[in-house]
């Protein structure tokens, strides 16, 4: 248990660097866990070579997934929207480095499935995105 | 009130509650309100069934089949007699509650609600008692309202009055409420539909497992409930009705059992209850719920209550000082054994593993009542809820685990 709740996932729960609104974004999506209603909202704001120079999110919901979304945003500046669509659940389990339980799993991919849906520009998300 | 139940006593019934998890950790279930353990006596009652008495029922002449018809009809006419019903036909077998709920608003509703006409429902249900009359709104052209409830968790019963004011066709609503614990005066909110002319049905899945109920008192139209949420097999349920309703209603679904007579023309129904009962039901879970009517009666409902009512003022002491903790709800004088409480800065998730590491099982999350969590402004809540099996103990590890989640959130 001291292990699923590690130190750097607790720190980014509570104290995220990128929780909160950009002045402006070019590509924005939200969803929600209807399972435990948490919800994330992702903006991401892009130069003219479509590389993400910030990013935000806001929403609420347990550690896991608001840790997650912390820790993917900081690793997404820099990187193109179309490496962003790139992104595997793979990616994910990485930066949490914890072993999750298929219920938990959907906690930690929101962050995943909102970003990618955010970079295909969809109107709709679905778990297809977080495979 | 004070509690005849011992200690630990009945948790030794349950096969189980004896069973380590985690490796090495003792279970703590704080999760009957979703669905309860089963004892012994009713896991053997469905062995016994199946090897020695396994047959379809309702029409082999053989004496397996007709050994299995009885069974099946004893569990049913014991069902009754534990809900004040002395007519056994008035006990239709169903899967669960949402079945029993979605069976009125397929063949009762279609047949006698019509554009325009009002449902009143309360904003404390479940899923099972909304969503199968937003089905039958949308189908129909029929409008819904929600009685409110109070800050401290009952329903506004001035607003109840204002909405019978506008002659319902149909009033719904939960004996208890499976988030807030909340007893509903069921008796008084019967009298009053009727008296505004509508029909009323009532969702008694967190009512028949933990009290005493009588349908002849409490005279509902329909009464739904659930077999697993009391100590039964899953796979169960009841839906009971006054005869006259149940004798105009259509049949639900076609098939095997509800037919008198079939042609190349087409079919007659059968009578009451086996109308609604199409195919083959599930049989050793029907025994297994006579089995659980016959294991609750042994220690008696009034007893179950009492040591729910003892559990629950007691979950509220150990609670009482837990940095950050807010149950929401009614005093717990005034609610049964189902404590829904937020812990400040901590997701009712983060809640739930930590404490499922420690072997304690809570629901956490929405509890199939999102509307009502709407109400309150809250996403999630954590959920400890009680049944017979329960001790002291039990809610003394649930404060030593919460001490522990705070802990590795402080």
């Amino acid at each position: 248990m001291d292990d699923f709740y590690r130190e750097i996932i607790l720190d980014h729960y509570k104290n995220p660097i990128y929780k909160g609104k950009l002045e402006s974004s070019d590509y924005e999506f939200e969803d929600e866990n209807p399972l435990c209603g948490d919800f994330l909202h992702i903006e991401l704001k892009t130069d003219d070579k479509g590389i993400i120079t910030d990013a935000r999110f806001d929403g609420h919901g347990c550690a896991i997934s608001m840790a997650s979304a912390d820790m993917l945003l900081e690793t997404l500046i820099g990187k193109s929207v179309e490496d962003v669509k790139q992104l595997s659940k793979q990616d994910i389990l990485d930066l949490l480095g914890i072993e999750l339980s298929p219920v938990r799993l959907k906690c930690a991919l929101l962050s995943l499935k909102v970003a990618k849906a955010a970079a295909y520009e969809l109107e709709e998300a679905h778990d297809d995105l977080v495979e | 009130m004070k509690s005849l139940i011992k200690d630990d006593e009945i948790a030794r019934q349950f096969p189980i509650l004896k069973e380590p998890i985690h490796q090495n950790k003792r279970l703590v279930y704080l999760d009957s309100a979703a669905t309860a353990q089963k004892p012994l006596a009713v896991i053997q009652s469905m062995n016994a069934f199946y090897e020695h008495t396994n047959a379809n029922i309702h029409r082999g002449i053989h004496a397996l089949a007709e050994a299995a018809t009885e069974a099946y009809e004893i569990a049913r006419a014991k069902t009754a007699a534990f809900i004040g019903v002395s007519d056994a036909r008035q006990i239709i077998f169903t899967r669960n509650t949402s079945e029993s709920i979605n069976l009125i608003a397929y063949t009762w509703g279609r047949e006698y609600l019509k554009k325009g006409d009002l449902i009143v429902l309360t904003e404390m249900e479940h899923h099972s008692n909304l969503v199968p009359w937003y089905m039958l709104a949308e189908e129909k052209e029929l409008s819904i309202e929600f009685v409110h409830v109070n800050d401290d968790g009952t329903l506004d019963m001035q607003h109840y009055h204002d909405l019978l004011q506008r002659k319902p066709k149909l009033v719904s609503f939960t004996h208890m409420s499976n988030v807030l614990g909340t007893i509903n005066t069921a008796k008084e909110m019967t009298r009053d539909a009727h008296t505004a002319g509508a029909v009323v049905v009532i969702d008694g899945a967190q009512a028949v497992p933990h009290f005493s109920v009588d349908l002849t008192d409490l005279a509902p139209d329909f009464y739904a409930f659930s077999g697993h949420k009391m100590c039964s097999p899953t796979g169960i349920g009841v839906l009971y009705g006054k005869m006259d309703l149940l004798n105009a209603m259509p049949p639900f679904m076609g098939g095997g059992d509800m037919i008198k007579k079939v042609t190349f023309e087409g079919f007659s129904t059968n009578d009451v209850p086996y109308k609604f009962e199409a195919g083959t039901p599930a049989i050793a879970e029907g025994i297994g719920l006579g089995a659980a009517v016959d294991y609750l009666e042994s220690i008696g409902m009034d007893a179950i209550f009492a040591h729910e009512k003892e559990l629950t003022q007691y979950a509220f002491d150990v609670l009482a000082d837990v940095k950050g903790l807010q149950i929401i709800g009614p005093s717990a004088g005034e609610r049964g054994g189902v404590v829904s409480f937020t812990l400040e800065g901590i997701h009712p998730h983060d809640v739930a593993q930590i404490l499922d590491s420690e072997g304690i099982a809570v629901r956490a999350g929405h509890h199939c009542a999102m509307p009502l969590h709407q109400r309150f402004n809250i996403p999630a809540t954590t959920r400890a809820s009680l049944y017979l099996y329960n001790t002291k103990a039990d809610l003394d590890a649930l404060r030593l685990g919460l001490d522990k989640v705070i802990d590795i959130f402080a």
